[in-house]
């Protein structure tokens, strides 16, 4: 069964555009239980599905930017007038 | 903070309770900014767009008709403002991406394994070059398809909630992701094997 799952199989090609949907536990039953099956018996698409799954992690993980205070300051400064303007 | 809370800080905007505006701002205003320093690259931008964001938030909030849709509604006038921002070009693209181009490469060839986020201690993302590669990384990505990674993946929105913030149907937002993910995979690894140019040759 090896050479159906040689990259660029339409086996592997199905499930490939879907690995995002299969990660995020969106795809229904049987298709999750089909890329299942499918994911046991290719190694490439494991690879794959876990090089994206490491990517979608990465982004989770990358630290929190905050506004510069002086930015903060500024924006705020900006409602300040706004409700001024309003009579708030 | 959980939808029901959000609902509950608009009902005490619309009721014009003290300091309901000013809570609001403080939850919203760094993820509003991370936003648009994430599509525009530059703070200049991300200040501006924070600053419509909010003041457009000001005039509008009181009448937003559905208090369950608050986050959606915010993200849609952040997307906005930073589409008025983008000089040239637009979110929409002249056609989908194919997916033939973002697939694995020849398993014969060298390659760098993307490091596991699990593995790795946030001081390593903190302070490493591997943040740059990161943020370089998304944000090599077209606009369309960044929008839609940014909104899921690193401002945690639900697929319903970009479909509502973009007026997508949830089919496109879902592939758009896709084809962000792999993007930023592939830049990715292209970064981490030494070859900072793969990828651009499409």
């Amino acid at each position: 069964m090896s050479h159906a799952h040689s990259p660029g199989s339409p086996r592997c090609k199905e499930l490939f555009a879907r690995l995002s949907e299969y990660l995020d536990g969106e795809l229904d039953e049987a298709l999750c239980s089909e890329a299942e099956t499918h994911l046991e018996d290719c190694p490439p698409c494991r690879d794959f599905l876990e090089s994206l799954r490491r990517t979608v992690g990465l982004l989770d993980r990358l630290p929190e930017e905050r506004v510069p205070e002086e930015i903060r300051r500024e924006v705020r400064e900006s409602l300040e007038r706004l409700r001024r303007q309003r009579g708030a | 903070m959980e939808q029901a809370d959000e609902a509950r800080l608009l009902e005490r905007i619309r009721s014009d309770q003290p300091g309901a505006f000013e809570s609001f701002v403080s939850l919203f205003e760094d993820r509003i900014y991370r936003f648009g320093v994430r599509m525009c690259g530059e703070r200049e931008d991300a200040r501006d767009v924070l600053q419509d964001t909010l003041l457009q938030a000001y005039k509008s909030l009181k009448t937003l008709k559905h208090p369950g849709a608050l986050r959606s509604w915010l993200y849609r006038v952040a997307a906005n403002a930073c589409l008025m921002k983008r000089r040239k070009g637009k979110f929409e693209p002249e056609r989908e991406l194919s997916l033939d181009d973002l697939g694995p490469r020849d398993p014969d060839e060298p390659r760098a394994e993307i490091p596991d986020p699990a593995a790795l201690p946030d001081e390593a993302l903190a302070r490493s070059e591997l943040r740059q590669t990161i943020r370089k990384a998304v944000a090599e990505v077209p606009p369309h398809y960044r929008i839609v990674l940014v909104m899921r993946d690193m401002e945690h929105l639900s697929t319903a909630e970009v479909a509502a913030a973009l007026n997508l149907p949830e089919t496109t937002v879902k592939m758009r992701l896709h084809r962000g993910r792999l993007m930023v995979r592939q830049r990715l690894e292209a970064a981490l094997t030494g070859e900072g140019a793969a990828g651009e040759k499409r």
